[in-house]
């Protein structure tokens, strides 16, 4: 009975949202604040409603109900119950009721959390957010239903997830995915509302900054843990691989991070109106489109969902209606006028463009190479756009990035004196190119990229620096930083943690010493400044899984490298185990067969640290030996590959200290004391009264 | 000139700038970075390029893997079930590889016609048949190629 | 108004892209034709599962329309679709099964635990049958008619939706009165 009251919500939830979609949007031109005002409670209800429904489906995978079949399809009562929880969202059906789950909440959220909003505005934004959630409704309840049954025969038992994503990992990497994802959709409804509303001025930017910070924190988080995941989960220690999907999840980031920016600019200057409107139609479309290239199987990604051409077909037709209709929409009603503020070329809007030109034209790169291959077939040609391409792409945008990063932050906005941005340059560039250098020559070898990498991390670095202690001078370091706005905090870690990111790239991509060796126990190898001891071979048995233990024992062997390279495995071993050395650590990777779907899955084995990794994955075991059994083993050392992920989490950090700034909880009161119906919005002083006039539609000239 | 054109003039610029040169890096990139995709009745006929980069889909031959007992090198036959091409590899097989199992691999072709892979790629799910090593098997049938014993 | 028009850009580049999916789409491989419709179902010789010592072959195979179901105990949707298949054998539909590639031992507890829908079923542990009839892998469920020709294959699960929609619709067709 339970799956089907969630059904049965999911229906309901429909035609709530049904209501929501047209309701206030109908009461905003009809003048009826009745109508209006019933934006707030339908958003709830619709959100309380998806609750019901994915906690019904939970229910049934926390019971082994496997008459549902979505639930015999992906969960087994043998798996924990943890990951029987994150089973729910472990295929198609259920990660789309989490997805849409989460854009109710969303629109909950901007429901509740918005009362200070102009009405009518508030109106708009709730019944776009509604428009999104009955395309998603209709979606899952047409081509995916999760609540589907056997009936009346059902197994007795189920088909087990599939074992990569029985991991802490997946648990929490699809939620924190799709709240950035769909967090994404409430700066698009802003935009969409501001343009029916034919009133897009610095309101609209104020309102929607916070949302696409959080969304933007959201999905750096999302990201970045999928990064972590498969980088200890697929056990060949990669962190990214330019897949299809993991490019869909990292076009709206760069996108996302486009907008943060010129949002800033608009709030603050009132410029790149309609450019900033096109950039949160642009980022939401990303959202959409990579919601279609997962979903409908087109592109080939190790990342499976089954090809589903109703499905597909079904999503390209939302991507149409919602995508085409804004952009539609967009070349009607974005303004023209040419806004009157100036600003010159070293002003902080210059750098901002830069930045938004060189976030666009990346994320336009990636969409391009993932593409490529579809436009191709198009032409009968089969063809993968490979990693080196990306790679080359990036390593050409992200220095660019880089240094407008180091200009912008120490810039003005409307104008700074060149003397002023020159100034430190000099100095700046000197102990980044000495970084360049000293780093590189630490890691024994000299890459070119990596010089790079180094140099541009070391200038992001001096740069925000350098704004800190302007910014402090006169009151102290330590006093001066507590007085900054958590906004400033927030820009600040969002900096450090994009140097930290690039740090660890440069190293990680440069420095990794990988060797695949055959081994079996007893034998030892010599990779880097490491010595690897196969120690010995286990069985060992999981819920839901038998596998092999291997232990390895990890000796230091500082520059004799090439002194034992010549040396046979048994007589390395010997030169130090029997010397008495004492391991640095004992390293446990293991290969896992998951019984029921009979399955294998390499578990790696790995040594973390703030400077280093070391990563021990067995591959295959080759051919049963007279006495022990020799096994594929890949020994990989990766420097600093922390540091990306630490990256991210200042970034996230980052985003997170800006949305908590005072400026927008207080000037939220002073609203509300004012007066509720109008965006009262007092225009700074430098900013020409002109940008804040609403836009008549259709102004052509 | 007045600082509004001024302004707008380098924004222009700097958007041309900026675009034209991605375009032309990317153009580039793309052109020294995509592998073509192949099946093996392709290469059986010729049809692929030798010593050059690209990928090629099939099934792994049931019984067809050799390994070396000393080193990491193995050996194994793909096919699309009208012809079969050696595949030599040398490194770690991913979880996924099995015999029977439809996979990606890219790497070169030699002189021998042995394909010499620097990658293999087996797919999360093992019920999940990759849409291109499919099309490969579908295009093989469709070509109507002949097999290895020159039948239909 | 001029300016207006350089607005329509973004609309123009989607629209393109969307036209270019939509081509895509219709060669998705999910839908592409069997390799072998019309054909007579290939000649093979194999041991029955439950009597390694009895060879059948083509002869042993119905004469009204039934249908081929490829499934193996290495197969987790195999799984799934298992008990909707017992629904059909007690609907009356003729199911041969190709038990592929397969430890005949966990072949015939898989078929003892989970019952067994089948009227016959063939052990094609090498996969030969399988190669001949151009199996991609399981579960795939062909619909044979009464001359013994295949008219259709299905790629994934049978459920009561693909019954519905797909096989029960293409046995009608082959000659199957419901």
């Amino acid at each position: 009975m339970i799956p089907e009251a969630g059904h049965f919500a999911l229906i309901l939830a429909l035609c709530v949202s049904v209501l929501l979609s047209l309701v206030p949007l109908a009461g905003t031109y009809l003048k009826v604040p009745l109508w209006q005002q019933s934006a707030r409670p339908l958003a709830v209800v619709n959100g309380a409603l998806l609750l019901l429904s994915f906690a019904a489906l939970t229910h049934a995978f926390l019971t082994d109900d496997f008459s549902v079949v979505y639930a015999a399809s992906h969960s087994n009562s043998l798996m924990p119950w943890y990951f029987k929880f994150s089973a729910v969202w472990g295929g198609h059906e259920g990660s789309l009721l989490l997805w849409v789950l989460i854009l109710s909440f969303w629109t909950a959220a901007v429901a509740l959390l918005s009362r200070q909003l102009p009405l009518e505005l508030k109106a708009r934004v709730l019944s776009v957010l509604g428009m999104i959630n009955v395309g998603f409704l209709l979606f899952i309840l047409l081509t995916s239903n999760p609540f589907e049954r056997y009936l009346p025969n059902s197994p007795t038992d189920g088909a087990d997830l599939n074992p990569l994503l029985q991991d802490f990992g997946l648990i929490v990497h699809p939620p924190l995915l799709y709240m950035g994802y769909v967090g994404f959709s409430v700066a698009f409804a802003f935009a969409i509302a501001a343009l029916l509303g034919g009133r897009l001025d610095a309101t609209w930017a104020r309102w929607s900054r916070p949302w696409t910070t959080v969304a933007w924190a959201f999905l750096t988080l999302g990201i970045a843990l999928g990064s972590w995941w498969a980088y200890y989960e697929l056990g060949w220690g990669g962190w990214w691989f330019w897949d299809p999907v993991e490019n869909a999840s990292f076009m709206p980031w760069l996108a996302g991070t486009a907008l943060m920016h010129s949002l800033a600019a608009t709030e603050k200057r009132g410029v790149f109106k309609s450019w900033t409107v096109l950039l949160a139609i642009f980022t939401f479309s990303l959202c959409l489109l990579g919601t279609f290239l997962v979903r409908s199987g087109i592109l080939t990604s190790v990342h499976a969902f089954a090809n589903d051409p109703e499905r597909g077909r079904f999503v390209l037709m939302m991507l149409g209606v919602v995508i085409g209709g804004s952009l539609l929409l967009y070349a009607l009603r974005a303004p023209v006028i040419k806004s009157r503020v100036h600003f010159t070329e070293t002003s902080r809007e210059s750098f901002l463009l830069a930045n938004n030109i060189i976030l666009f034209v990346a994320s336009l790169t990636v969409l391009g190479g993932t593409l490529f291959p579809l436009a191709a077939e198009f032409y009968d040609y089969e063809v993968s756009v490979g990693a080196p391409y990306f790679n080359l792409m990036f390593a050409f945008l992200t220095p660019l990035l880089a240094i407008a990063l180091g200009f912008g932050a120490r810039s003005r906005w409307k104008t700074t004196s060149s003397a002023r941005l020159l100034d430190k340059t000099v100095i700046h560039a000197a102990i980044s190119f000495v970084a360049a250098v000293i780093i590189p020559w630490l890691y024994g070898e000299f890459f070119f990229l990596a010089m790079v990498g180094v140099f541009i991390a070391a200038w992001v670095s001096c740069a925000t620096v350098s704004d800190i202690r302007e910014k402090t001078r006169n009151k102290g370091l330590w006093r001066g930083w507590q007085q900054t706005s958590r906004s400033y905090k927030g820009m600040i870690f969002g900096h450090i943690g994009l140097a930290v990111m690039i740090m660890g790239a440069a190293i990680v991509s440069h420095y990794t010493v990988e060797r695949n060796v055959r081994l079996a126990p007893g034998e030892a190898a010599v990779f880097g400044d490491f010595l690897v001891t196969f120690d010995r071979m286990e069985k060992v048995r999981g819920p839901n899984y038998i596998g092999d233990a291997a232990t390895f024992d990890v000796f230091p062997a500082p520059g004799e490298t090439a002194a034992l390279a010549g040396l046979s495995p048994a007589a390395l071993k010997m030169k130090y185990v029997g010397e008495g050395a004492e391991p640095l650590f004992e390293l446990k990777p293991e290969k896992r067969r998951y019984v029921v779907s009979s399955s294998l899955m390499t578990e790696a084995g790995i040594n973390p640290g703030l400077f280093r990794d070391i990563y021990i994955s067995l591959g295959e075991p080759l051919g049963s030996g007279e006495k022990e059994q020799a096994w594929a083993v890949r020994l990989q050392y990766k420097p600093l590959v922390r540091w990306l992920w630490l990256g991210a989490i200042f970034m996230a950090l980052g985003g997170g200290l800006a949305v908590s700034d005072r400026r927008y909880r207080l000037k939220i009161r002073q609203r509300i004391d004012r007066s509720p119906g109008e965006p009262a919005i007092t225009p700074s002083s430098d900013v020409d009264a002109s940008v804040l006039k609403p836009i008549a539609p259709r102004s052509g000239a | 000139m007045n600082p509004k054109r001024k302004q707008r003039l380098m924004a222009v610029g700097l958007i041309v700038f900026g675009v034209s040169s991605a375009i032309g890096l990317a153009a580039y990139a793309l052109r020294s970075n995509i592998d073509l995709f192949f099946n093996p009745s392709q290469i059986a006929t010729g049809e692929a390029p030798l010593a050059k980069r690209i990928r090629i889909g099939g099934m792994v031959v049931e019984d067809s893997v050799r390994r070396d007992p000393e080193s990491l090198q193995v050996q194994f036959a793909l096919t699309d079930y009208k012809n079969t091409v050696t595949v030599s590899y040398t490194g770690i097989l991913p979880d996924l590889f099995k015999e029977g199992q439809g996979i990606v691999t890219s790497g070169e072709l030699n002189g021998a016609g042995v394909f010499e892979a620097t990658e293999v790629l087996a797919k999360h799910d093992e019920n999940y048949m990759p849409p291109n090593v499919q099309r490969a098997l579908d295009k093989a049938h469709e070509s109507g190629a002949p097999t290895e014993d020159g039948s239909l | 108004m001029r300016k207006r028009i350089l607005l329509f850009i973004p609309l123009l580049v989607f629209i393109i892209l969307v036209v270019l999916f939509n081509a895509q789409m219709d060669t998705d491989p999910t839908q592409l034709d069997m390799a072998r419709a019309g054909q007579p179902v290939p000649d093979f010789s194999l041991e029955a599962l439950d009597e390694p010592t009895r060879t059948l072959n083509n002869a042993d195979l119905p004469d009204q329309p039934y249908l081929i179901n490829v499934w193996a105990t290495w197969c987790p949707a195999c799984r799934v679709e298992h008990p909707y298949l017992v629904d059909l054998k007690e609907k009356g539909i003729n199911i041969v099964g190709l038990d592929y590639k397969d430890e005949r031992d966990k072949a015939v507890a898989w078929l003892t635990d989970l019952g067994d829908p089948y009227s016959l079923v063939l052990f094609d542990k090498d996969g030969r049958l399988g190669l001949d009839l151009g199996v991609y892998g399981a579960p795939e469920t062909y619909v044979v008619d009464s001359e013994g020709l295949l008219r259709y294959r299905h790629i994934g699960i049978v459920n009561e939706k693909v019954w519905q929609d797909i096989l029960r619709p293409q046995l009608i067709e082959a000659g199957w009165k419901p």
